[in-house]
């Protein structure tokens, strides 16, 4: 495997008497899909979470591209190339598709105390956004107001702002939720196309998503890893098939 | 052209044209008091346009506004204050005169104005949205209570101005002048306002009102953004003060008083939240039914509580959302 971009070193968090994250540790080469998939309530969301910043774990680190990130603020984080993409759709309802995916390319162009230029008409600006709503097959949207858009659609474009800012490290917390299979398919194929160009860290529930696009699947049971491997090796281990066949089954 | 759009330059072309000939329009009418009340009018507008920078764009739902005001105010009196007793403004670590000019009265005035916002910003942004109209509202108070307990600047009863600040070439003395002065004041900070909203600056302000958490995840410092405009929003409000001050001749307590940030907040909810010129309308009707009714009846606020109710209910963006035809959420 080529070399380490992200590195957790026995992460723990607990809210109250839940245990989220339990001796949590991933080792994620550059360039690799790495898949995060449990029962619900595994404490998935909550990985992600501490890997963008948003919380804080109560012990162990976090490394990212040779540098320990473990406290640094979200949007620190983000600039150092860390892009998130959330499960409820949060995109900027009433700005434009175009004008949302730019607003994420500012945040990578300096500092924003600058009070005098229209922010629309800025090409340093616009120019990535319609690089990114390309890569993600929303270009012929990118006048209409996130509103408008169709479920699916919304999911594109919260995928386009995350890779607006040029991340290394992409971390997709279900990207399929909610969609028809149609959608699903749509989305399976825009995130293959990402493969390899950067990392990702994927949470998902669809499985056959899941199978497809992942290099590796770390499997969670109460925020604990109980194993990580190949899609083939997860396939058959035998304590996967207990944690998942006894969920689904009871 | 859309028609809304065009509605739109039609309001705002004939308000501008009214209010640059109103002196004219009032001395043809024989009523000069006719600008004193549009001069009040102009400075309320300014007053409540900053408010709506913060709250109707930046989100941040401040019940402090007034303080910003008075201080503003206060500047100008105590300055004022010391120039009418002849006393020095101060004598430790080296003397220093007051000034009746405007120049440097007024740019002292807007940046106290400013660097209080700031550290009153510094410390309630930590805060959001309860909390933050809580702790606004408490260091208003505070400083309310501050100049009551001024006794040499006349506690509870204020200062008497002698004359307002004195400009080179221009009378400020002569209401039409100071009408203009006002006027003035209100268009430039308008067009800088439209500058901002629209600027870099302006659209993460934006964002952090519509998901904060979105926009650091995007990678924006969002405290030190909101921390600017809270402060610009400030100055804007220190400037207002300054020629309330100079309008009336007088100062005190009562222009930080919560019931007056209260007022800012209804005149940028009546007028149209998040729009430049809402605020505008909204301080003109305010004070024209203030005007109109208090000649029929000192309860005239029982006619505006249910007015209010009304534009709140039926028109989304207030009056300029009614009179431009975009009463829904738009860019």
């Amino acid at each position: 495997m080529s070399e380490l971009l992200l590195e957790t070193v026995n992460l723990e968090k607990r809210f109250g008497a839940v245990q989220a994250s339990k001796n949590l540790s991933l080792r994620i080469a550059s360039g690799e899909v790495h898949a995060l998939i449990g029962p619900n309530g595994a404490g998935k969301t909550t990985v992600i979470k501490q890997l963008a910043g948003e919380i804080r774990p109560d012990s162990g680190a976090i490394r990212f591209d040779g540098r320990e990130i473990t406290y640094l603020p979200a949007d620190v984080r983000a600039r150092l190339g860390i892009a998130r993409s959330f499960q409820i759709t949060s995109v900027f309802q009433p700005l434009t598709v175009e004008e949302n995916v730019s607003l994420a390319v500012q945040a990578h162009k300096g500092h924003s105390f600058r009070f005098w230029r229209p922010a629309a008409q800025e090409p340093q600006l616009v120019l990535p956004a319609r690089w990114a709503l390309e890569r993600v097959g929303l270009e012929g949207r990118s006048r209409v107001p996130a509103a408008h858009l169709s479920h699916g659609e919304r999911r594109q474009l919260e995928v386009g702002m995350a890779l607006a800012g040029n991340p290394k490290l992409l971390l997709l917390d279900e990207p399929m939720a909610g969609m028809g299979p149609g959608g699903t398919v749509k989305m399976t194929e825009l995130i293959m196309g990402l493969k390899r160009s950067l990392t990702i860290v994927l949470v998902e529930h669809d499985m056959k998503a899941v199978f497809q696009l992942a290099d590796r699947i770390t499997v969670l049971v109460y925020g604990e890893p109980i194993a990580t491997g190949t899609p083939e090796q997860i396939r058959i281990n035998p304590d996967v098939r207990r944690a998942y066949l006894g969920d689904e089954q009871a | 052209m859309n028609p809304a759009l065009s509605l739109r330059k039609f309001v705002l072309g004939t308000g501008l044209v009214v209010l640059l000939l109103l002196p004219i329009l009032a001395t043809v009418a024989g009523d000069p008091y006719l600008i004193t009340l549009f001069s009040r009018i102009l400075i309320y507008a300014l007053a409540a346009v900053s408010l709506d920078l913060i709250i109707g764009y930046g989100g941040m739902v401040s019940l402090g506004h007034a303080a910003f005001v008075g201080i503003g105010a206060y500047v100008v009196g105590i300055l004022a204050f010391h120039m009418q007793d002849g006393s020095a403004l101060a004598s430790w670590p080296f003397e220093l005169q007051s000034s009746n000019a405007v120049l440097v009265v007024w740019p002292a005035a807007i940046l106290i104005s400013a660097s209080m916002a700031a550290l009153i910003g510094a410390v309630s942004l930590r805060t959001r949205g309860m909390q933050f109209i809580m702790i606004t509202l408490a260091f208003a108070q505070m400083l309310f209570y501050l100049a009551v307990s001024l006794e040499v600047y006349g506690g509870d009863d204020g200062i008497s101005l002698w004359s307002r600040n004195e400009l080179p070439l221009i009378d400020l003395g002569d209401d039409r002048a100071f009408y203009y002065i006002c006027l003035i004041c209100l268009l430039i900070f308008l067009y800088l306002s439209d500058r901002l909203v629209f600027s870099r600056f302006g659209r993460v302000v934006r964002g952090a009102k519509v998901n904060e958490l979105r926009m650091q995840s995007l990678g924006f410092p969002t405290y030190r953004y909101k921390l600017v405009c809270f402060s610009i929003a400030g100055a804007g409000a220190g400037l207002a003060g300054v020629l309330m001050a100079n309008q009336s001749e007088f100062v005190s307590p009562s222009l930080l008083h919560w019931t007056h940030s209260g007022e800012l907040i209804v005149m940028v909810l009546l007028g149209g939240m998040g729009t430049l010129i809402g605020p505008v309308l909204g301080a003109a009707a305010m004070l024209l039914m203030e005007e109109v009714l208090s000649a029929y009846t000192e309860h005239w606020m029982v006619f505006l509580g249910p007015f209010l109710i009304f534009v709140v209910l039926f028109a989304k963006r207030g009056i300029y959302g009614w009179l431009s035809g975009t009463g829904v959420e738009s860019e």
